[in-house]
């Protein structure tokens, strides 16, 4: 298994990158730390002509947190986001999600950007996005654009990213007070992509009764598919709550397809149990960071 | 299309090589094929088993997805460079001796080269950390069960050794259940 071969091309500035990426078209690809990419050459699923490399821009290299959220520019690996203690206070989701992408030697070189750009269905942090209604920032010789997350995801591995464009940065907004997140999936091995995969958001009242909940899917649909379960758990407090209802109104909404990995009837059966866990971890941590807002920084303290 | 070749210079466990070679030569192969560095082992090829694990700049990765161009900017640290330079080997060396951590030994250089890297940073792991570090390479021999005690055996040693501790471990309290 060796790549088929590539012109290759390492600019040290974002302007550089897009003007080889507006040179080279649709022959062009860019390459970030290459832990999906280099696979699919390895494999010759994949044969580009021309790989820009886009390791050596440092300015692209960074995690900024503001009251917004977490802006994560493309060559921040996933350890480095993971290991980042303002992202971690202000989206504890990111550092719940990170944990299960893979291994820690896989995200020493793997970007949470370039996850996004490879719009793989199973990948957490596409569903992290989608959950928390975060944005990417695309570049190109035209200039930049902003893409809502329900814009950007069009169907496994596609996302709307034109030819020509590099994706400069994710922002993971925070989500409102009173909000607490988790991410409950099942793999065959530890650190296997899942066979389902679910990130939850809940959101409490003053009175600590739930307000709103929704859900974000892995390996369940063609993209990151998002439900609103609010309905079932509305005005409820987390301890009375009915989750397993939330988890039923999972029936027929999803579109598991089967693999070698699992069925898609135990996908659909995975994703009732698993919605209705990651909404109580969830609603708990929200319970904790409504009593103590400092809790949110511990919730998802890198480790 | 004949096909365009590179001059690399790499800093391999300390000293610098150069090799000239494709685009698309990837680091494991260079390692082993242009350098000569046979202990860096190939496995899988796409990032599963972890033989060719190295440290870039300390940091274990994966040597089968990265390419030799783009390794030229850092500092590669291989399997050959964990003894010192008497030959004394290093810690997790010894203790995968110790306690039969290896058997055919093919994934040994991945297990070394993680365990290393996961030890410089936590010096004292529980059983259940070391088993964590370990999650992502792959061995058909031993079962396991001796390269988690071979890495707790390495923290011992590493210890007796006087080996550096980085400046501020994380305190137990500020990691979530979920790692423990
Ligand atoms: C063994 C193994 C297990 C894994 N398990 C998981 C898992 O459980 N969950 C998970 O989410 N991921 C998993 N991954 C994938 C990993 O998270 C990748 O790092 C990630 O998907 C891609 O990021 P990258 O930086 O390596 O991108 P690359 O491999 O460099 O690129 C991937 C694709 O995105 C494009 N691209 C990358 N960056 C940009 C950009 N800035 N602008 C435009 N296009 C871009 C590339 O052209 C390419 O098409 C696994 C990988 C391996 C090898
Ligand atoms: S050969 Fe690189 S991970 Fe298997
Ligand atoms: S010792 Fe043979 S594969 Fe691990």
């Amino acid at each position: 298994m060796k790549p088929p071969p590539f012109s290759y091309h390492a600019p040290a500035s974002l302007p550089h990158a897009l003007s080889l990426l507006a040179e080279t078209g649709s022959d062009g690809k860019v390459l970030a730390g290459g832990q999906s990419l280099i696979p699919l050459l390895n494999m010759r699923l994949a044969a580009p002509a021309h790989l820009v490399d886009i390791n050596g821009i440092t300015e692209l290299d960074r995690v900024d947190t503001d009251a917004t959220g977490v802006r994560v520019g493309a060559l921040a690996r996933h350890s480095r986001v993971e290991a980042d203690p303002a992202a971690a206070a202000a989206v504890p989701l990111l550092g719940q999600g990170l944990r299960l992408v893979a291994h820690p030697v896989i995200r020493n070189r793997g970007t949470t950007v370039g996850s996004l750009a490879h719009a793989d269905p199973s990948a957490e942090m596409t569903a992290a996005l989608a959950l928390l209604g975060g944005s990417v920032v695309a570049a190109s010789t035209d200039g930049e654009r902003t893409i809502d997350v329900a814009d950007f995801f069009v169907g496994p591995m596609e996302s709307s990213l034109r030819t020509g464009e590099l994706l400069v940065s994710a922002h993971f907004p925070r989500p409102p007070a009173g909000s607490g997140t988790a991410f409950a999936e099942l793999a065959r091995r530890h650190g296997d992509y899942a066979m389902c995969g679910v990130a939850a958001l809940v959101t409490l009242d003053q009175d600590l009764r739930v307000c709103a909940a929704r859900a974000a899917y892995l390996s369940v649909a063609p993209v990151p598919l998002v439900l609103d379960l609010t309905e079932p758990l509305a005005g409820r407090p987390p301890g009375t709550a009915d989750f397993a209802a939330a988890g039923r109104m999972t029936r027929g909404r999803l579109e598991p397809e089967e693999d070698i990995h699992a069925t898609a009837e135990y996908r659909a059966h995975l994703a009732e149990v698993l919605t209705a866990r990651a909404l109580r971890e969830a609603a708990q941590a929200a319970i904790r960071t409504s009593l103590d807002p400092a809790e949110s920084a511990r919730e998802g303290a890198p480790t | 299309m004949s096909e365009e070749l590179h001059e690399i210079r790499l800093r391999v466990n300390g000293a610098v090589h150069t090799a000239t070679v494709p685009a698309r030569r990837l680091l494991s192969d260079c390692l082993r094929h242009d350098l000569g560095l046979t202990g860096t082992h190939v496995g899988c090829e796409h990032g599963v088993c972890g033989a060719c694990t190295v440290r870039i700049d300390g940091r274990p990765m994966r040597s089968c997805l990265m390419f030799a161009v783009t390794a030229q900017a850092h500092e590669i640290t291989t399997v050959e460079g964990l003894a010192a330079a008497d030959g004394t080997l290093h810690p997790v060396q010894r203790a995968f001796r110790e306690c039969h951590g290896l058997q055919c030994g093919f994934c040994t250089p991945g297990f070394l080269n993680v365990a290393a890297a996961y030890l410089d940073d936590n010096p004292d792991p529980t059983e259940e950390q070391a088993r964590e570090a370990i999650g992502g390479n792959l061995c058909r021999c031993t079962g396991y069960q001796n390269i988690v005690r071979a890495v707790l055996r390495a923290a011992e040693l590493r210890r007796a050794d006087g080996m550096p501790v980085p400046e501020q471990a994380a305190p137990e309290d500020a990691r979530t259940p979920g790692d423990r």
